[in-house]
């Protein structure tokens, strides 16, 4: 019974099918027929618009290969919502269209401006030592970086002033070697202490502190400071839970300002760095480091400079205000030991400074520093500063500092007003840590 | 037999050992940049991937620090998905890096720009200038602000997973239909709740919401931020406040890490509210996943906008 149930239906539908009027099949198959013969022709005429478009296309492409093609009307570009009123009126010109493609692997360019003015008064000496001109636009900044192959990528800062340029850092890096090293090869500045390693655009001030001319390379009329060679910096993860601690060994040639200079080929210089670093919370972090260096100093191949420094800094950045607050604390202490002729100089020299964010464009800092001089440990020069910074946008600063030094060694009194405005053009940077 | 079960069990104990002891080793090490695409990648990954976000959802995502810690997380990352458009510009570049990690340097297997299949809006057509203030020339990177980015970023992410860890393909696959169906529901739920608000006037502080408000047929008439990254200027600010007063405007819409204290007088002055909507997961409490944080944003926007258009 339930079998002649399913199949009644399905037999009464057969029948229904063959029961139809046999005039009424012809009709649809011709109609099918027609419906076919069009889609023929649509899809022929479809084929040869496509041939067409296929040749002139061709055609063009042999033109762009054979001779650059000069577009009869330069191309124009809207002005994006937003920024009426910033530029020229009318749409924009698109520069460099034609040949854009050969732009692509161009290494990251950007520019940093660096331009500073003085005003002071000494008393009881003679001029400042390490003098700022009234103004002068020193030491602007070219950056070229670039990945160079899946195993390399390349940083250049030059530095430009006003009457040459200086190859400031140029090194390749190697992030991807096995064994978690990291590998710089070039001329770095090098990784002793915290400090010596920032460019001079991302202090927290517009000078060096002191300790940086009288030990680590500078001399107080030469203001390029800092301990910067051309040598090979290997680096390494050491594990250590969620403590994050590194180690650096660095070697270089040897030549780094009136620190150390090298006389015959195995005089280079050597560096080693342990640095750790915390997070203390989610908006406070503490990193803390212990380097060495040694090399030849300018009295010769038997003469050995060697400095020991410590470092720590303390930041604050509350994370869903970070843009508003921010509060960092940084101190530096170095020792000197370098051998002369009958005895062994021992200067000592530390910074300490503090710089806070009142809003999200203004910073206030101080600092306090002091240093005894590597070549004669008996005269310690000390200072005081004050700034205010002033950020319009993410790539100008405007900064303002007032400096008091007390020079060792004839008891002058320097008071002077610097002042500084920083601006940036081209790639925008990552800002360091 | 019973000389015989001991040895068996003893040999299934061990095999079933060392598949868990496999399994926990084959787990993915995923790393984002965001709380967003933690999320997604949990949706997908489930208990085969591990992941760590590097910027929290309170955060502003363009100025977050290249912190030493985030070094470690990145060192050990098998996959680093990154939101892409220049959004890590400013801190992602030094980290991978100084990372030691071969695996996830852009270009390597290990490596997903979360922006490349997903429809991106804002794109500049012609030459920028940073006089336009911090635009972004690969277009506005808070693209992940449309459900349907987020699944696109999602079949994304399902397809670099299956590439990296091929045994769990079919859960990947799995996990991504079942993410898919959850997240067409809710749409259904949030397009509803939205609907009788379409067309709409708000403010917006900075301009994070673009794909937002497209989604959902709102319109952005002005922004707090003059240019995007500037500070509100007060001539600006005045503008803004006619604006508004003429187009009859009166909510603005607030990312959480910026300052109210703009944002409330404008509000005062046009008589309008502000909201704080959370752009990330993470960035309020109930959003604590991809789909809570559009829960979260619908809800306080739907009733925020029948308080003031009464419908």
């Amino acid at each position: 019974m339930r079998t002649i149930g399913i199949r009644m239906p399905a037999l009464a539908a057969a029948v229904l099918l063959a029961a139809s009027p046999a005039a009424a099949q012809t009709n649809d198959v011709q109609a099918l027929r027609q419906e076919v013969e069009q889609l023929r022709t649509e899809l022929a005429s479809l084929q040869r618009q496509y041939a067409d478009r296929l040749a002139a296309l061709e055609a063009r492409l042999g033109a762009a290969q054979g001779a650059p093609a000069v577009p009869a009307v330069p191309p124009v570009a809207e002005v994006p919502a937003g920024a009426a009123g910033a530029g020229p009126a009318g749409p924009l010109p698109v520069y460099g269209a034609p040949t854009a493609g050969s732009k692509i692997f161009n290494p990251d360019i950007g520019m940093i401006g660096n331009f500073l003015g003085a005003v002071g008064s000494n008393q009881g000496g003679s001029e400042t030592i390490a003098p700022t001109p009234f103004m002068t636009l020193q030491e602007s900044e070219a950056s070229f970086q670039a990945i160079v192959d899946p195993y390399a990528r390349a940083d250049f800062f030059l530095a430009v002033g006003e009457e040459g340029i200086e190859v400031e850092e140029g090194y390749v890096t190697f992030p991807t070697l096995p064994g978690g090293l990291l590998v710089k090869a070039g001329k770095m500045r090098a990784n002793f202490g915290r400090l010596n390693a920032f460019h001079n655009h991302s202090l927290p001030w517009i000078d060096r502190p002191l300790v940086m001319y009288n030990l680590l390379g500078g001399s107080p009329d030469e203001p390029d400071t800092g301990i910067k060679d051309a040598g090979v910096s290997v680096n390494r993860l050491i594990p250590a839970g969620s403590l994050f601690l590194e180690a650096t060994g660095e070697i270089y040639r040897g030549d780094s300002g009136t620190l150390f200079k090298t006389a015959r080929l195995r005089d280079f210089a050597a560096l080693g760095r342990v640095r750790g670093y915390v997070d203390l919370s989610d908006d406070a972090n503490l990193e803390t480091g212990v380097s060495y260096t040694r090399g030849h100093n300018d009295l010769g191949s038997g003469f050995i400079t060697e400095l020991y420094g410590t470092d720590l800094t303390f930041r604050w950045r509350p994370l869903s205000r970070a843009i508003y607050r921010s509060l960092a604390a940084r101190a530096e202490l170095v020792w000197s030991r370098r051998q002369e002729a009958p005895s062994l100089q021992r200067a000592f020299g530390f910074y300490g400074s503090l710089e806070y964010q009142l809003q999200r464009r203004w910073f206030v800092g101080g600092r306090f520093d002091q240093a005894e001089r590597a070549l004669n440990a008996a005269v310690r020069d000390r200072g005081v500063s004050t700034m205010l910074t002033y950020w319009p946008s993410e790539f100008s600063q405007i900064r303002g500092q007032y400096r008091r030094t007390r020079y060792g060694d004839d008891r002058r009194v320097a008071n002077e007003l610097l002042f500084q405005l920083l601006f940036t053009i081209g790639a925008h940077g990552a800002h360091p840590f | 037999m019973r000389m015989l079960v001991r040895p068996v069990v003893a040999a299934m104990a061990a095999v079933a050992l060392t598949a868990v002891t496999a399994t926990a080793q084959s787990k993915v090490n995923v790393v984002t940049s965001t709380e967003d695409l933690a999320s997604i990648a949990r949706e997908v990954g489930g208990d085969r991937v591990n992941i760590i976000a590097l910027a929290r959802g309170v955060q502003d995502p363009h100025f977050v620090e290249p912190k030493p810690s985030f070094i470690l997380a990145v060192n050990r990352a098998d996959l680093y998905i990154a939101v892409g458009r220049e959004l890590e510009i400013g801190w992602l570049p030094p980290l991978l890096t100084s990372s030691r990690n071969a695996r996830i340097q852009p270009g390597a297997r290990g490596y997903l720009d979360a922006s490349l299949n997903v429809r991106i809006l804002d794109i500049p057509t012609g030459q920028i200038t940073r006089a336009m203030g911090d635009v972004h020339p690969l277009g506005n990177p808070h693209y992940w602000l449309d459900p349907g980015n987020g699944r696109r970023i999602a079949q994304a992410i399902r397809d670099k997973l299956s590439e990296l860890a091929p045994d769990g393909r079919a859960s990947f696959a799995q996990r991504y239909d079942d993410f898919d169906r959850r997240l067409a529901a809710a749409e259904k739920r949030w397009d509803a709740a939205l609907a009788p608000y379409k067309g709409t006037k708000l403010v917006t502080y900075h301009r994070s919401w673009p794909n937002f408000m497209d989604r959902f047929g709102l319109e952005v008439i002005g922004y707090v931020e003059p240019k995007p990254g500037i500070p509100p200027s007060p001539s600006h600010i005045l503008a803004l406040i006619e604006e508004m007063k003429r187009q009859m405007v009166k909510v603005i819409v607030v990312e959480p890490y910026f300052s109210l204290r703009t944002p409330q007088s404008i509000a005062s002055q046009v008589g309008g509210r502000v909201l704080v909507l959370a752009p990330s997961v993470g960035g309020a409490k109930e959003a604590t996943d991809y789909i809570q944080l559009f829960e979260y944003n619908v809800r306080l926007l739907a009733a925020a906008l029948k308080d003031v258009t009464g419908k």
